[in-house]
């Protein structure tokens, strides 16, 4: 068990919130736009291998920030194309994701049976 | 209507310029430390089920998993937002921050039906990040095909 792992984790997945943090303030980005944005970059950095390298250095920290769920897109597509070619490119991706996807759906739709719309006081 | 569009901005800017740096730090720091809490759990649960000898991509799943219902959970009882806004970013941009966006939409969403109330709602965060994140999978794994293959 290595102590310094667990803190390689914490302080990349605080970078990367951070980062969030800075353009919240700096810019005028509303939260889905963060979120859209950190995607998107997550996709395109696992796309060119450099997401790959974060990913070593700070496991869960590089996985559990929504550009994690990026690179999970780009690391799926890239893997399906070299198993089943070109369609491999329209597959690969969701198929990666959706276990993360639909765990939010199911998720998302018990809590609304659950709970009650709070008053926003 | 012009002249309180026009205040509002000089407004905006008035405060852009009196509002110290402090607060975006301490904002940053916020951020950091939850964010990183967040990932540190995260990274906890995923070598707790690896020493159960799940396989990687089981592993990722079941962290998912645990975030998300948990999230779920939060957001239901009204503290994820509470978080929140202490937080900023460091609810926002982890896994938790996306269910989160997709969880309070549709509980507050469900009295205007389940159809167009929750089932629509939902989405309204989660929506375009799939659509962006999706189409940028399908233009990463088309280069990866021109390039690679």
């Amino acid at each position: 068990m290595d102590i310094l792992e667990y803190l390689r984790a914490f302080i990349t997945g605080g970078t990367i919130c951070v980062i969030g943090q800075i353009l919240i303030d700096k810019t005028k980005l509303t939260s889905a736009r963060i979120l859209v944005l950190f995607v998107v970059s997550g996709c395109i950095l696992g796309g060119l291998g450099i997401y790959k390298y974060i990913y070593d250095f700070g496991g869960a920290g590089a996985t559990v920030p929504l550009t994690g769920f990026g690179y999970l897109l780009s690391k799926g597509v890239i893997e399906e194309v070299d198993k089943v070619g070109f369609l491999g490119a329209f597959t690969g991706g969701l198929k990666s994701a959706a276990g993360g996807v639909t765990i939010a759906v199911v998720f998302s739709l018990l809590a609304a049976l659950i709970f009650k719309p709070k008053d926003k006081n | 209507m012009e002249t309180t569009e026009k205040k509002k901005k000089e407004y905006q800017q008035a405060v852009k310029v009196l509002s110290p740096n402090s607060h975006i730090i301490k904002n940053c720091i916020w951020a950091f430390f939850s964010g990183g809490t967040i990932c540190l759990i995260g990274h906890i649960l995923r070598r707790i089920f690896e020493s159960l000898n799940y396989s990687e991509d089981k592993t990722a799943l079941l962290v998912n998993l645990i975030l998300i219902a948990s999230s779920a959970l939060l957001t239901g009882l009204g503290l994820y937002s509470k978080m929140g806004k202490k937080c900023g970013a460091g609810t926002v941009v982890p896994i938790t921050g996306f269910a989160n966006s997709m969880v309070s939409p549709s509980i507050e969403y469900k009295t205007q039906g389940f159809i167009l109330g929750l089932g629509a709602k939902m989405f309204t965060v989660a929506g375009p990040v799939l659509v962006y994140g999706i189409t940028t999978s399908v233009i990463v794994g088309i280069i990866h095909y021109f390039i690679m293959g």
